[in-house]
């Protein structure tokens, strides 16, 4: 038998205490603050001034809550706001984005998980050569191809419309995007696909069925990467589209840096809201599934 | 017998890497053949080779008299079981025993026959409307056996289908993989490192090392007559003792011990003169009563002691060698305590020092 002395229970006991306000906390939360405020503030400020008539902006007091609350200028802002010579605001714009960056979204992504499944799972002759290449673009500066493809656009007859927009879109996303669905089904078990290949799945079979319902997070990723990417061009859309077709960010950069009359700060801050409301609303709406994708994709290199 | 499966002087390379180099094997019609070797060996590779998993670099696979050599797997007639069980994780238990025969687009009344037939063999029939998710390892690994058992094949692959579960079930399901081959008497190829398994399970045993086969034969074959001496000490647990030593005049010397051959099953012609290893199973070790009758005795004394329950392992030194002792679980020694033991030389094995070959 082991002998036990006995001796009483008294002294610390339970879960240890924490202290609340150590040093290390201080420091923590401090910066945490600090950081926060940094982010906080202008989009304050924007929503404060949007919500201000000009004569109270005149007073000059931009940290001050609007005195009395107007919608007008975020109605003047979609609707009425001159861009240039014609003042339909930004709606035409809105409309035009979003015929871009529907097709595009669409588009890369089918093409893109389709490309990276077949190099992550048939190892097809020049996999690697092919592979190379895709990434070594994603090197090369978007300057360099800028007017080589307004050339290429004009000799196939799409330059100036949103079809080559498209096109371009769908692209300059394909080596990000190849490489994040290529790491993601390297990353699933390959005795899956192996096991589909003896039950007689072939490659669309295999894709559809196998891959693609075990892959929602990184088409969630991939979702977020481009309509972010898209909706907030502006170079190709200034470069490729003509004015009926401009996007969003081009309408939104005529508006602010419109040289007639006042500046309207209330209805530019409005404008700038507004088109930034899009792929805020995509992060929150699927932000947990962003990261979980995220950290899928990055398992394997 | 007619030969279920044929490889000819197959050949699988990954770019500079030789992993299977000119390996023959025929596979006997109803046989349960086990593929055992350390890890790397290139077992995996040899059966997604036969799988249609993997292109080969060179040779021949012949399946039933077919040459599948180029075949798609699907087209083989093999069904196949994974480490990793492999099942689709989307679909339910019934969605991934039937995945393969609605894309081989088998009439649906057949389907559910025979999906209904394989949940009975292997009892998972309340588990079909579950997903994988919502099963156990044993209960996965079994839905992962029904999956080839649907296809209704001749030949059944399997890599390591038991390595992921924990002992106890491990052994459950090897009983069960055997009694199913013995109720379906079809083709069995069967991966695996554990030695365990291959001698309960296998007809034959095919030790692997370095992408070749280095002995083909029944587990006793391999366990009593090891073509070499990596086979002797890879094959046993606790594995087989070591002396080197030299065979001389109709003896083996070592140190100042000299155990007499008589009665050892030469392969070749008994050597006059030559640099040997003589290796003896712990548990071909003789003690108790019994040493008496052994042709060779010697005194030890005892260093460890290792007791298992069944049995009691324990160590000494013989010749300036470490040696180990298989005995009865009931047998009571002591540490430092001086022991007889007894070795039969026809229960040994020699192997040439250099080649080490078996003599
Ligand atoms: N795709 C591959 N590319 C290069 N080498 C590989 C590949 N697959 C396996 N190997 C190598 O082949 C050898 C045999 O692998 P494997 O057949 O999986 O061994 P095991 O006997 O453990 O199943 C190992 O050395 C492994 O590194
Ligand atoms: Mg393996």
């Amino acid at each position: 038998m082991v002998e036990t002395t006995s001796h009483s229970f008294t002294g610390p006991h339970g879960p240890k205490p924490k202290k609340a306000l150590s040093r290390r906390n201080i420091f923590l939360y401090g910066t945490l603050f600090v950081v926060t405020l940094y982010y906080a503030l202008p989009l304050y400020i924007m929503i404060v001034t949007s919500l201000k008539g000009m004569p109270e902006i005149r007073l000059g007091n931009i940290f001050a809550p609007p005195l009395e609350v107007t919608f007008e200028p975020w109605v003047k802002a979609w609707s009425q706001a001159c861009t240039g010579l014609t003042c339909d605001g930004l709606s035409t714009g809105f409309w035009n984005s979003v015929r871009i960056t529907i097709p595009s979204v669409i588009l890369s992504i089918i093409i893109a998980s389709v490309n990276g499944y077949a190099l992550a799972n048939w190892k097809f002759k020049g996999a690697n050569v092919f592979f190379t290449i895709l990434i070594f673009g994603a090197f090369i500066p978007y300057q360099v191809m800028l007017y080589p493809i307004v050339i290429m656009l004009r000799e196939i007859g799409l330059y100036g419309s949103l079809t080559g927009l498209v096109i371009v879109h769908t692209v300059f996303g394909m080596p990000i995007l190849t490489l994040l669905f290529r790491n993601y089904f390297s990353s699933l078990p390959e005795e899956l696909f192996k096991a589909a290949r003896v039950d007689g799945a072939g490659f669309w079979g295999i894709y559809f069925r196998i891959m693609v319902p075990m892959s929602l997070p990184i088409f969630t990723v991939a979702v977020i990467l481009q309509v972010t990417g898209i909706w907030n061009d502006f170079l190709f859309g200034v470069v490729y589209t003509g004015p009926d077709s401009y996007p969003m960010t081009v309408s939104l950069n005529n508006i602010v840096n419109s040289t007639q009359g006042v500046k309207e700060y209330n209805v530019n801050m409005a404008a700038t809201i507004i088109t930034g409301l899009v792929p805020l609303t995509i992060y929150f709406v699927s932000g947990k599934l962003f990261v979980r994708g995220i950290a899928a994709g990055a398992v394997k290199g | 017998m007619t030969n279920s499966v044929e490889i000819k002087k197959l050949d699988l390379h990954f770019g500079a890497v030789k992993v299977l180099q000119d390996l023959n094997l025929d596979i006997g019609k109803g046989e349960f053949l086990v593929l055992l070797g350390s890890s790397g060996c290139g077992k995996s590779t040899l059966l997604n080779c036969i799988a249609g998993l993997l292109d080969v670099s060179g040779g021949q696979i012949h399946i039933n008299g077919t040459n599948v050599t180029w075949a798609e797997p699907s087209e083989r007639g093999i069904g196949m079981v994974f480490q990793s069980y492999a099942l689709y994780p989307q679909m339910t238990v019934e969605g991934n025993l039937s995945f393969g025969l609605k894309n081989a687009k088998l009439p649906k009344a057949e389907i559910e026959s025979r999906v209904k037939r394989a949940s009975e063999i292997l009892q998972i029939e309340p588990l079909l409307k579950r997903k994988p998710a919502a099963l156990s390892g044993g209960q996965r690994q079994r839905v992962a056996i029904g999956r080839a058992l649907v296809r209704d094949v001749d030949v059944f692959l399997f890599d390591e289908p038991l390595s992921n579960l924990d002992a106890k079930l491990r052994a459950d399901l090897r009983v069960e993989i055997k009694r199913l081959h013995h109720s379906l008497q079809n083709t069995m190829i069967y991966v695996t490192h554990d030695q365990i398994e291959a001698m309960t399970l296998a007809d034959r045993i095919a030790i692997m090392r370095g992408g070749q086969i280095m002995q083909l034969g029944s587990p006793d074959e391999i366990y009593g007559r090891p073509v070499n001496k990596y086979v002797a000490d890879f094959i046993g647990s606790p594995s087989m003792n070591f002396l080197d030593g030299r065979i001389q005049g109709g003896a083996f010397h070592v140190g100042d011990l000299s155990i007499p051959l008589d009665g050892y099953d030469f392969a070749g012609g008994s050597p006059v003169d030559a640099d040997a290893t003589i290796g003896i199973r712990p548990e071909h070790v003789v003690t108790g009563e019994l040493v008496g009758n052994a042709a060779f005795q010697v005194d030890v004394e005892v260093s460890l002691i290792e007791p298992t329950g069944s049995d009691t392992l324990i160590d000494c030194t013989v010749a300036g060698n470490h040696f180990r002792v298989r005995m009865d679980g009931q047998s009571r020694v002591s540490l430092g305590e001086k022991l007889r033991i007894g070795i039969n030389p026809s229960m040994a094995s020699l192997f040439d020092a250099k080649s080490e070959l078996r003599l």
